[in-house]
């Protein structure tokens, strides 16, 4: 006796928390029905093996029914052939927009597109995650960049309103499709010891003030693109560091208030050069797109290693950063105090963020 | 009456891309009704049209206005080819044709396409007028309103009962007609789901409609009507001897004694068409008649007609030897496998308060009966017939709750359990499973091999009833259905039924096993063991369902101790001649303790099949009833489901043993998935669970289930089952003193009550159930509308559909269209939607109420059919993909209507047909559904609080107040 056909289908869409997330999780039924077994359910319920096959395949025909929906969220609540209750759609959806750590490491910044889905294979070898998850979050990031990437407005609302994400996963997805456009370096080693969370920080302050979208909000592309306006003027600091005078007389400023202040201070008042050095020429860098992309590596080489290899505490990072960019007010030679500011109060926030082990 | 249509295309969403250049459609409607179509504009690439049409308006007459659907059709315009479909809503206007039901229907339309499913949405305004409508007292059937529901609406009141409605129509089936070899499948899908909703349509219209050249459907349609008259207590009394009723629950008063179980089967060949007409007779038993009308022109109504009328005439004998008049919970139904149907009907014998009917029986001595003295909870188990004139050797004892009258020592019953009755402890399903094999044959050496079966499967089935029952420590079983299921090579049989303890029938008396070889030690030992195994489980049982009745002393009582309990003995292998046997339907309700005498396999099988059923884990409850006897604390959450499983069998030489084994095993895998599934809903009770078993195939079986899982207070519940018992103690106790004046006041206080309200208001409408076309199989393999459709002219007629409208009332419109309770809730309800812009929830539930809410208005009836083919089943992952996309559209488009009528609730649901068919090889499958029920606006109690206090006049209907329920 063979079943050739097993539904089970109920006026309110039976949702069960924890075979979607082994469905999210890329699992086959038998895997899944394996996993199951193994949490003890059997026991719980006093159910049979068969009926926990017979369930489980019946969860996924319905998660599969619904991912064309979770493909446009908003589709999900006005379509009627599935009822589901307001909170279990919400829920539906944010758990299928979720990703895992390990995986939007190994794509953050990476061009979304097609060349990029073969290395899933390789992704997903790599992190253990299988390869059907890796698809799913992967076309969720395309998907996502797609919709939102010529939009305007703010980028965090555009996500919100046409995938209805928390405020939290918008954020993370407006980080993901902001990395994505600008193609910001990731992956290099030195990166490694950096945490999503640490990328997603440093892409809300950069598309809050480096954007198109901080000094106009009606232009198209306005949080996804860099203000390209805002990098060419960038050339014009470089004079703190080519004028040898105004170089001297910037140290001097900062070594004063922060003398005595500093468990590091000798450490910081022979490296001064070098460190505004590489910030200045950081910013000067940014017209070329190549130097864009490799922001995180420039900043991590020129100041985050250098302040870590003579075991700068975070503390005087942030005072030396801080008195670093409030002294160049005190430059009377130097003309470009607005355009320092949103530089520099940026890069202090990335910085921070930046500089742990 | 003559009336005007109006229909207003708003716009559409969602629709398909119809246009791979653009990645968009150029969408138009035509919207058709009878023959008059309109057409809207253009409106050019998009899939969110806004046509914002004119108002379409239609001239018709009324009859059109209640047989027709609106055929609404979306479509792609192309400039160069053919424009292309894109899916239809049909919309039933009748809900639009009672003055105080919907009076628009407004919203978002699924669209349907029979091979791609749902297609977007539709946004449509219907409207009707009607031209004399200050009439109430529509001579036509206009005002007739349909009800699914088998109890007594709860805003309504029933007045008078009308009796039996009954129509037949029979049609032939588009897909057999010659033009459907040239014709798409799209196009003959279309032209069924047509003709199929049409014929509804016309059947619950007027009765008269003359079947046109292309019918080939069959169709049946029976409802009893409880018709109001104006004030006056006079009644018209033409006389009927045999009301029959397809009510289950009833107002109080009305139901005074039931006697037993009454069924009727038939088998009779189906014809073939063109034939010379003769009748012929071919043998004739009892109860199971061999008719061949083989020669005969089977597909006039008249015949099926006179099919039924014989099957109704054997019912109405039966119930007249149980000393009863009428038969309640009355149903038909027919199974078809090739040209060999089986007729079944069946229903409880009562006897009824005249004075609710309209046709009474005026037999003095029926009279005198219901003049006597009625206990509340213990009459309706009193016997109805004479005990020195016993229709069967019965076992009879006195009441156990007034120790006044005679009752059976079982109850049968196919009736809901009447609202007063005293039960002990908690009820629970009990099925009977069985199959049988047949040799496969043709014709009438086929329709012969099946009338000799039946018997020993009605036999068969009703001593598993009776041995589960006894197992479950359970004396009366209520909501009885026997669905017998004929296949090619194989007879199916599934009874399911609640069993409960009535507290006025006597304790049941244990199961006892003997074995025949007595000499055996080690076999003694094995039967001791097994009867060991079986006490545990009826103590056990017990215990699960609290049955622990009242001792009832009866020495206080001082009522004659009734005579100990003869164990009859219960032989398995006697052979019974099939006349013998049917007599056994009636008579079950004598045997006592059982022995089941062990003295081959196949009483072996039994009894251990006896001891496989496993109780439902803790926290669940299931019956097929409408309540749980025994829980009265229901929460509001609910849960409709249907779930599905087609089996093969794997071996071709099967025996009978390994069939049941199989079978049995099918049903209890399907509850326990039910309940592990449902287990989050805990503690809940699976209610008005029905299973529908067909055979398909050879070798598959089918098993559909329909149920609702409510949840409900388990606290509560503890307390008040006490409550009632004790109550119960202290009404059977005063009702002794009592006796006298009680029916008394029980007739003075029905009569008026009933009669006032009449005077304002009088609405006649009849309710109805609505009809099941069921496309029964026809024959076995018969892809028909796949691309071979070399059917001849002979298979016409392999479809038979057949509806059976179950019966109702005509009642006194309690709620006015001017409610402000259900103006104030629709209000309340549309608000909501708007704001955000989500779908609303509309729930469904075979039941005919809703746990913790009011049914404020009945909007019409909901009677849909689908059908939907594909030719892509693996992409459509499989069967089970294909048949879950499917039911959960059809649940969709049912709540979509609702909705749009205004509703929020589906109540007294019912999936009529789901016939599914495959052939995994050409990748291709069918599937047809019917689906019905009652479109209702519901109020939660808890916001009908506060509403009142906003509007301290709001429930106050004079005549809502005095409700049925009570």
């Amino acid at each position: 006796m063979t079943s050739e056909l097993d539904i089970f289908v109920g006026n309110t869409t039976l949702i069960d928390e924890d075979v979607y997330r082994l469905w999210l999780d890329g699992y086959s039924v038998n895997d899944a029905v394996a996993l199951r077994v193994r949490s003890g359910i059997l026991e719980q319920t006093g159910a049979t093996a068969g009926v926990l096959q017979s369930d489980t395949m019946d969860h996924y025909r319905t998660f599969h029914m619904l991912e064309r929906l979770l493909h446009a969220p908003p589709k999900l609540l006005h379509q009627l052939i599935f009822q589901i209750p307001p909170s279990r759609q919400a829920l539906l959806i944010e758990r299928y927009y979720t990703f895992d750590e390990a995986f939007v490491r190994e794509v953050l910044g990476k061009k979304l597109s097609k060349g990029t889905k073969k290395d899933l294979d390789d992704i997903s070898t790599k992190t253990g995650i299988t390869l059907k998850s890796c698809r799913r979050q992967f076309d969720n990031f395309k998907r996502v960049f797609k919709v939102v990437e010529e939009m305007r407005g703010s980028l965090v609302d555009n996500i919100q309103q046409h995938f209805l994400l928390s405020d939290r996963l918008a954020r993370d997805y407006a980080a993901i499709v902001f990395f994505a456009n600008n193609r910001f370096e990731t992956g290099k080693k030195k990166l490694q010891y950096l945490s999503f969370g640490d990328f997603a920080f440093c892409a809300e302050l950069m598309i809050q003030n480096w954007t198109l979208g901080a000094v106009d909000s009606q232009m198209d592309d306005m949080d996804v693109d860099l203000d390209k306006e805002f990098l060419q003027d960038l050339k014009e600091l470089k004079v703190l560091v080519a004028d040898k005078d105004l170089l001297d007389l910037h140290k001097s400023l900062v070594c004063t208030v922060l003398r005595g202040k500093l468990s590091v201070f000798s450490e910081m008042e022979t490296n001064f050069k070098n460190l505004s050095r590489g910030l200045v020429n950081v910013a000067a860098k940014l017209t070329h797109n190549k130097d864009v992309r490799d922001l995180f590596v420039d900043l991590v080489e020129k100041f985050v290693e250098p302040c870590r290899s003579d075991h700068w505490p975070l503390s005087d990072v942030r005072l030396f950063l801080t008195q670093y960019s409030v002294s160049v007010h005190s430059l009377d030679g130097f003309r470009h105090q607005v355009l320092w500011d949103r530089y520099m109060g940026t890069l202090r926030g990335c910085l921070l963020r930046l500089y742990h082990d | 009456m003559p009336g005007k249509l109006k229909v207003k295309i708003v716009a559409g969403r969602h629709l398909p891309v119809m246009d791979r250049a653009s990645d968009l459609t150029d969408a138009f409607v035509e919207v058709k009704f009878g023959n008059t179509t309109f057409k809207t504009d253009v409106y050019l690439k998009s899939l969110n049209p806004q046509w914002n049409s004119e108002w379409f308006k239609f001239e018709v007459d009324d009859e059109d206005l209640q047989d027709e659907p609106l055929q609404i059709t979306v479509l792609d315009h192309d400039t160069y080819s053919a424009n292309d479909a894109i899916g239809k809503v049909y919309i039933d206007i009748d809900p639009l044709l009672y003055s105080e039901a919907a009076t628009v229907i407004s919203g978002w339309f699924p669209i349907y396409d029979t091979i791609h499913g749902i297609r977007g949405e539709i946004n449509v305004v219907v409207k009707v007028d009607l031209f004399n409508d200050l009439n109430r007292f529509r001579q036509s059937s206009c005002g007739v309103k349909f009800f699914c529901t088998t109890s007594i609406p709860k805003c309504y009141r029933a007045v008078v009962i009308h009796g039996f409605v009954e129509e037949l129509v029979v049609n032939e089936d588009p897909e057999y007609q010659w033009i459907d070899r040239i014709r798409t499948p799209r196009a003959s899908n279309e032209a069924r789901q047509r003709l199929i909703s049409l014929m509804s349509g016309t059947g619950s219209g007027s009765a008269g409609k003359e079947g046109g050249p292309l019918k080939a459907l069959l169709r049946q349609q029976t409802q009893s009507a409880l018709e109001q008259r104006g004030g006056s207590p006079h009644r018209f009394c033409r006389r009927r001897e045999f009301p029959f009723l397809t009510l289950t629950a009833f107002p109080p008063g009305l139901l005074v004694h039931v006697g037993g179980v009454v069924s009727a089967r038939s088998v009779k060949l189906l014809d073939r068409i063109h034939n010379p007409a003769f009748v012929g007779i071919m043998g004739n038993t009892r109860s199971y008649k061999l008719l061949d009308w083989n020669s005969f022109n089977s597909d006039e109504p008249e015949t099926r007609d006179a099919w039924w009328a014989e099957i109704r005439q054997e019912i109405k004998s039966h119930a007249k030897a149980l000393g009863c008049h009428a038969v309640v919970g009355y149903s038909e139904s027919t199974s078809i496998c090739e040209e060999v149907c089986i007729l079944s009907a069946s229903g409880t014998a009562a006897v009824l308060n005249p004075r609710f009917l309209q046709e009474g029986t005026v037999e003095g001595s029926l009279e005198q009966r219901i003049e006597e003295n009625l206990p509340v909870g213990c009459g309706f188990c009193h016997i109805p017939y004479d005990e020195l004139n016993m229709p069967f050797p019965a076992h009879l004892t006195y009441c156990y709750n007034c120790r006044k009258q005679k009752v059976p020592d079982v109850l049968f019953t196919t009736i809901d359990l009447p609202t007063d009755a005293v039960v002990v402890g908690k009820g629970c399903l009990i099925q009977a499973r069985l199959c049988r094999l047949k040799k496969k044959a043709q014709a009438e050496a086929n329709a012969t091999a099946i009338s000799n079966l039946l018997p020993f499967m009605e036999y068969e089935v009703h001593t598993q009833l009776m041995n589960k029952l006894k197992l479950k420590g359970m004396n009366a079983l209520f909501g009885l259905r026997i669905q017998i299921t004929v296949g090619e090579n194989m007879l199916m049989g599934l009874a399911s039924a609640t069993g409960v303890y009535l507290a006025a029938l006597p304790t049941p008396g244990g199961i006892q096993i003997a074995g025949k070889t007595p000499n055996d030690g080690s076999y003694e030992q094995h039967i001791s063991h097994m009867q060991k195994k079986i006490n545990d489980t009826i103590a056990k049982n017990k215990e699960l369902y609290e049955i622990n009745p009242p001792e009832v002393s009866e020495e206080i009582i001082g009522s004659p101790i009734p005579e100990p309990r003869q164990r009859s003995r219960l032989l398995r292998s006697q052979s019974e001649s099939s006349d013998e046997v049917t007599e056994l339907d009636l008579s079950h309700g004598k045997k006592d303790a059982f022995v089941l005498e062990i003295d081959d396999a196949d009483a072996m099988e039994d009894v251990h099949s006896l001891l496989t059923d496993v109780p439902p884990p803790s926290g669940f409850y299931s019956c097929n009833t409408e309540i749980m006897p025994g829980i009265n604390n229901w929460t509001s959450e609910i849960q409709m489901f249907t779930s599905v499983r087609v089996v093969r069998l794997s071996s071709l030489n099967l025996t009978n043993q390994a069939l049941n084994k199989n079978f049995n095993g099918l049903c209890e895998n399907l509850l326990k998935s039910l309940y592990f599934k449902l287990r989050s809903m805990t503690p809940c009770c699976l209610c008005h669970v029905n299973f529908t078993v067909s055979l398909p195939e050879d070798e598959l079986i089918q098993v559909t289930v329909t149920a609702v899982a409510i949840t409900f207070d388990k606290n509560q519940a503890l307390q008040t089952t006490k409550a009632h018992a004790e109550k119960s103690l202290q009404r059977a106790s005063a009702d002794n003193e009592e006796m006298l004046q009680f029916p008394l006041e029980l007739c003075s206080d029905s009569l008026p009550s009933h009669a006032f309200p009449a005077a304002k208001e009088h609405l006649e409408s009849a309710s109805s159930n609505s009809g099941t076309p069921a496309a029964q199989r026809a024959t076995s393999v018969d892809y028909s509308s796949f691309a071979d459709r070399c059917s001849s002219w002979i298979e016409l007629i392999k479809l038979k559909a057949q509806t059976i409208r179950r019966g109702s009332i005509k009642t006194t419109v309690t709620v006015e269209k001017a409610s402000p309770m259900g103006d104030g809730n629709f209000r309340n309800r549309s608000a909501p939607p708007c704001a955000s812009s989500t779908v609303g929830v509309v729930k469904m539930t075979p039941l005919s109420f809703i746990p913790g809410a009011k049914i404020t208005k009945y909007l019409g009836i909901i009677n849909m059919f689908f059908i939907r083919e594909t030719t892509s089943l693996r992409e459509e992952g499989g069967v089970s993909g294909f048949l879950h996309a499917f039911i959960a559209e059809v649940f969709a488009m049912v709540r979509a209507h609702v909705a749009a009528l205004g509703g929020n609730a589906v109540v007294s649901y019912i999936m009529k047909q789901c016939v599914f068919m495959e052939n995994p090889s050409k990748n291709q499958a069918q599937c047809l559904i019917n689906v019905s029920g009652d479109a209702v606006v519901f109020v939660r109690e808890s916001d009908l609080e506060v509403m009142s206090a906003q509007q301290p006049a709001v429930n106050c209907q004079p005549s809502c107040t005095g409700e049925v329920t009570t």
